[in-house]
């Protein structure tokens, strides 16, 4: 039950892109079309869990084990780095028309501060294994949600008159702070 | 291509390629930290330091890193010296590096710094370089300070912790909170719409 709550809270009430401000790259820049939007959603979601689990591992079996936590950052982003690198590896290999859809997006989440900030959040607030996994999957399914309802909202703008100055990235980032509105209306659904 | 000037080097990033303004580059921390003046001008200053320190490693190595390892490079001297301006922060700052949270730690993926490394620093002169990551740091430093106080007087009546607005002021709750940053960042962007097509309509 505390777990359900949990995935609940971080798909909609800290959502990580629209209350902790995370993965605003992606979030701006791959969300003008749907299907574009869901793959990326996609392949973040399914890094962000096994994320999760190795940046767990690695932390509290190896890291605190032998009193290394200054090397925090450096081994979270050479472990998702490597991971990004395997996923990748992986889906060629095992399922070519995913790896197609997934295109030029699977190597960015290297990049995408989502991910880091998961692996960083885990090991602050000191999460279990079984926590950080549903941080991890809820996580990466709030930020679907957010990028897709964004793009559909995109697809809509293109054909409203928006004023010169504020095209592109102005709107976009008025739209997501309507939005961050609207989803602080869940704030308090769950302690 | 016109033969870029030193001058030009630092000044470009300052109005014309903005790293927030134009480039939309490393919104993550300017969103979430810029709720108050203090944590801004912190956040602009630990990762203007990192950008130039990364500038400086990454140019003076930039014939001896192979372009295949490139990005991991880049990223652990990132990280290297992320690390040290979060003890550095732990240390002597501690309010300020509790308020950032994990935000310090999130520089390492702030994409103003790896986009620099890979656009600029690895194929540029140390000289150059370091002009640029300075242009791009003073960019970045005033883009979060306007953007922080907008926000905190709106948000808490104060600016830098002293009280601005009269004691009827009512704090707009809500710019404290993510839509604010949301709404006043795309403001500002507007704004330098504005000025820049006046600019452009001039010429």
């Amino acid at each position: 039950m505390e777990l359900i709550l949990l995935f609940i809270s971080f798909v909609i009430v800290n959502n990580f892109v629209l209350s902790q401000f995370l993965g605003i790259c992606p979030f701006l820049g791959v969300s003008q079309r749907i299907d574009a939007a869901f793959s990326m959603g996609l392949a973040v979601t399914f890094v962000m869990s096994i994320t999760a689990a190795v940046s767990w591992a690695v932390n509290n079996l190896i890291l605190k084990k032998f009193g290394l936590e200054i090397l925090e950052y450096v081994v979270f982003i050479l472990v998702i780095a490597s991971l990004v690198q395997l996923v990748e590896m992986f889906v060629k290999k095992v399922s070519p028309p995913l790896y197609r859809a997934l295109g030029i997006y699977l190597p960015l989440i290297t990049t995408n501060c989502a991910i880091l900030g998961l692996a960083l959040l885990i090991s602050l607030k000191e999460y279990n294994f079984l926590q950080g996994l549903v941080m991890g999957i809820g996580g990466g399914v709030g930020f679907t949600l957010a990028l897709v309802l964004m793009a559909g909202i995109r697809e809509e703008l293109e054909a409203a008159d928006v004023p010169e100055p504020m095209k592109g990235a102005g709107i976009t980032l008025i739209v997501s702070g309507i939005m961050a509105l609207s989803f602080s209306g869940f704030a308090g659904l769950i302690k | 291509m016109k033969k870029a000037t030193p001058a030009y080097e630092f000044s470009k990033g300052i109005w014309k390629e903005n790293p927030i303004l134009v480039q939309l580059l490393g919104m993550c921390p300017t969103l979430a930290v810029t709720s108050t003046v203090i944590n801004g001008v912190a956040m602009a200053l630990a990762t203007s330091f990192v950008l130039i320190m990364s500038s400086l490693i990454i140019s003076s190595l930039r014939k001896i890193i192979p372009s295949s390892v490139r990005i991991a490079s880049f990223i652990v001297v990132i990280a290297t010296f992320v690390t040290l301006v979060d003890s550095f922060l732990k240390a002597y700052f501690y309010d300020i590096s509790k308020a950032l949270g994990p935000f310090i730690p999130l520089i390492i993926v702030n994409c103003l710094i790896l986009g620099r490394q890979e656009a600029f620093a690895s194929k540029n002169t140390v000289k150059m370089s370091l002009l640029d990551a300075f242009g791009m740091g003073i960019g970045f430093f005033l883009s979060l300070l306007v953007l922080s106080t907008v926000r905190e007087i709106l948000g808490f009546g104060t600016w830098f912790g002293i009280q601005v607005m009269p004691d009827l002021f009512n704090p707009w709750m809500v710019m404290i909170m993510a839509p604010g940053a949301f709404l006043t960042l795309g403001i500002m962007l507007g704004a330098y719409g504005i000025f820049k097509g006046k600019k452009s309509r001039g010429v």
